[in-house]
């Protein structure tokens, strides 16, 4: 299929960019982080996403869904990250609901994804627990006893945690730490008794929370797909939810370096136009380069996930390691280029950096990424 | 039949083609010795002949020229194909990729007739007279100069780089028609027939060592006046155009040959080894092989995103420079890599005690230094990117 977008596609990335620009002023960014609530993102504006049909886009038009697919899905995040908008489509559709499309059984998806669709409920998934993006390293253990589970751990970065209708947590049923059988997956309210949520402040201002299990007593109905086989049911939603938050990254570092652009075109130093210096020309072409190969790789990981090729896992690891990579160059030279004024809270170029720093590290780093892309390539 | 399923047919029937054409002999099996290079260039030659009568050095072209008059859609169907046999590519030459989409477009058609069949049989040797000595980056200052005495224009000056130029049939060049008027207006683009008397040839020793590049020397050569491609000091025009096809062919050498003997994470495993998941047992090594692996596929991945784009009539022009831009400092970082990694074995410069193998990783990294210099430098090309693209103030 071409790398372009297709008409339906470029109808979709205007209606998100009059949405986004109507709804989604960057300084929102800074009144989340000023302001008293915890929750981090407008519930009303996630709400009418939804009405758009977002929440949707990739589930089947029998819970409610668009049934569309992941190029679509990346068109609106684009859009989404080219204005910081905070918002929970990362937990609740590419992580919670998609494992629970893949896993939960007739009931649970039944119960729960129309109300994704709607935006009636949020989802977190909590499964973190290290600094570094390696989901089979789970300490957190679901003790099987009379009729149900114990589960006892702590979960960080959970995003979107703070203020989710339910919780749906990874946990080790069997196997040592570090080993990819033996996980399970439990859906569970937030106010279930012996489970605490403290919300984290990040450098984005997004919603995060840390999580604790003591003593939380689970019935077995809470368990979502196979017991000890919870790796199978995450590994495709970890490679979707990691093509969504690349698009949307992709979208955040091409407003900064077309905010940077701008910037060159109309600062004067020395009686001239800092963009005519060739110092700056060539760092902005490098740039530039750079960007457009973070486009071809996102555009075709997403494809191939749409394609449902076996080439897929892969193209999603080169696409996030090259993302990551040219968003962090951006970052570093955007505020760079901004000069003193790059340093101030006032200016908007900084929150970008900000927001692309937390995106690169969350589903794994460039470093994680080239790894898997070596392993998938078979060195 | 819908339009999927014709290509389809296409995909099958050129697929069948190359089974059937390809000389077994060309194919490499790991373990095995070389061939005899001699027996190997006959092999080669073959091949080359299959793909011409097809039409396949030149697919894009109108069959009355030689082509195969395909579109676009089955041309990348075909490069796809041959990529995936993991056959010798078709030849990237001055004549096939850079005069002849020019021709096509603004030669007369005397011109065409006499000069594109020719060159999409691989029959007519091109070089281009395009750099001198005093003009390099600045390749419009350029002062050879013709001047018009009678049906006649009479050359006068020297070229530089002009490859292959001791064994061309034909030069297309670069020539001042008109020192008044002002640079870039005062030049005009030249068919020039090597045999003419006037024109001597010396070839250049480079870097890597023996290489096709060539000085071409003019002295009162008198070239048809009919030779002129486009008109009188529109010559400019022309170059730049061709400038993008010369960009293009040099960004593509970064995706990679597919019947290079040893892939980089093969040679890397080869000579550092690997332990026991299979993995290159150097960690550090195996983060740079992924690197290169990865920015070649994306590199192959923007490369067919901008045909796609230039189809859905969304194209930048200017995508070539983005393209040799990094296919060219991509090409430098991966021969850095594969001299690094052969080690010792990688500073031989001829002779016993080195394998061939190790030989032409070091005279490979050495020439790969000019891909980031000619078909305009790099600094160039971010110049071009900077103005064109981003359109940075002057």
């Amino acid at each position: 299929m071409a790398l372009t977008l297709s008409e339906e596609q470029e109808l979709l990335k205007n209606s998100a960019r009059e949405f986004v620009k109507a709804n989604f002023p960057i300084d929102q960014v800074r009144q989340l982080r000023d302001g008293d609530a915890a929750l981090r993102y407008s519930r009303e504006l996630w709400q009418q996403m939804a009405k758009l049909g977002w929440a949707g886009i990739i589930f089947p038009e029998e819970y409610g869904g668009l049934g569309l697919g992941y190029a679509e899905l990346g068109v609106v995040l684009e859009e989404l990250g080219r204005s910081l908008a905070a918002q929970p489509f990362l937990s609740t559709v590419l992580l919670a609901g998609n494992a629970l499309l893949l896993g939960g059984s007739k009931d649970q998806k039944q119960q729960w994804l129309p109300q994704i669709c709607s935006g009636a409920a949020t989802l977190a998934l909590a499964f973190q627990e290290t600094g570094h993006f390696s989901p089979w390293q789970v300490e957190t253990r679901a003790e099987a006893g009379d009729g149900g589970f114990c589960l006892n751990g702590e979960k960080r970065f959970v995003l979107d945690g703070y203020g989710a209708d339910q919780l749906l947590v990874l946990a080790r049923t069997s196997g040592g730490v570090g080993s990819r059988d033996g996980l399970s997956l439990f859906l569970l309210a937030p106010d279930t008794p012996g489970l605490s949520i403290t919300p984290l402040s990040l450098l984005d201002s997004r919603n995060a929370a840390l999580i604790n299990f003591d003593n939380v007593q689970l019935a077995s109905l809470h368990l979502v797909g196979e017991l000890d086989r919870a790796a199978a049911i995450l590994e495709p939603v970890f490679d979707g939810a990691s093509a969504g938050l690349n698009a949307e990254l992709l979208g955040t570092l091409s407003e900064a370096f077309e905010r940077t652009l701008t910037y060159l075109k109309t600062r004067k130093q020395f009686g001239a136009f800092i963009g005519s210096f060739q110092a700056l020309k060539h760092r902005a072409a490098d740039m530039f380069c750079e960007r457009e190969h973070a486009i071809s790789l996102t555009l075709e990981a997403l494809r191939a996930l749409d394609e449902q090729r076996d080439d897929a896992a892969l193209l999603v690891s080169a696409a996030k390691a090259r993302t990551a990579d040219v968003a962090n160059l951006i970052g570093r030279e955007s505020v760079q280029m901004f000069g003193g004024i790059g340093m101030t809270d006032e200016e908007d170029i900084g929150l970008y950096m900000k927001r692309a720093r937390v995106a690169e590290m969350t589903l794994g780093d460039a470093r994680y990424h080239r790894e898997r892309f070596a392993c998938l390539s078979g060195f | 039949m819908n339009k999927p399923d014709k290509l389809e047919q296409f995909r099958r029937q050129t697929a069948d083609w190359i089974a059937q054409h390809y000389p077994p002999q060309l194919r490499h099996t790991p373990g095995a010795s070389e061939e005899d290079p001699r027996q190997l260039k006959i092999h080669e030659k073959n091949w080359l002949t299959q793909l011409a009568e097809q039409g396949y050095l030149a697919p894009r072209w109108p069959k009355e020229y030689g082509g195969a008059g395909l579109t676009d859609e089955q041309v990348r169907v075909l490069n796809r194909e041959l990529r995936k046999a993991q056959v010798r590519s078709p030849p990237i030459s001055a004549g096939l990729s850079l005069l002849g989409p020019v021709l096509l477009e603004h030669g007369t058609p005397a011109q065409k007739a006499q000069h594109l069949p020719k060159i999409a049989r691989n029959e007519s040797v091109w070089c281009q007279g395009y750099s001198e000595p005093g003009s390099g980056s600045d390749l419009a200052s350029l002062s050879t100069r013709a001047d018009l005495q009678g049906d006649e224009f009479v050359v006068n000056g020297q070229k530089i780089w002009t490859s292959h130029a001791d064994a061309a049939d034909w030069m297309f060049c670069l020539v001042r028609t008109d020192r008044e008027a002002p640079q870039h207006e005062g030049i005009s683009f030249l068919l020039i027939d090597m045999t003419t008397p006037g024109i001597s040839v010396a070839p250049i020793r480079l870097i890597s060592g023996p290489s096709a590049f060539c000085q071409t020397y003019f002295d009162d050569v008198r070239v048809p006046k009919d030779n002129i491609m486009g008109q009188l000091g529109q010559g400019w025009t022309l170059a730049k155009q061709l400038l993008q096809y010369e960009r293009q062919a040099l960004g593509s050498i970064g995706r990679g040959d597919a019947r290079r003997a040893l892939t980089l994470p093969e040679l890397a495993a080869q000579e550092i080894g690997v332990n026991a998941a299979g993995q290159i047992d150097d960690p550090v090594l195996r983060d740079q092989v992924a690197q290169c692996e990865l920015d070649s596929l994306a590199l192959r991945l923007t490369m067919s995103r901008s045909a796609d784009e230039a189809r859905a009539g969304r194209g930048s022009a200017h995508i070539a420079s983005t393209l040799k831009l990094y296919g060219s400092e991509l090409t430098n970082r991966r021969h850095e890599l594969m001299i690094s990694i052969r080690g010792a074995d990688g500073i031989g410069w001829e002779g016993p005690g080195f394998t061939p193998a190790a030989l032409r990783t070091t005279r490979q990294w050495l020439r790969a230094k000019g891909n980031s210099i000619e078909g305009g430098s790099n600094e160039i090309q971010r110049n071009v990117i900077a103005k064109r693209v981003l359109e940075l103030p002057e």
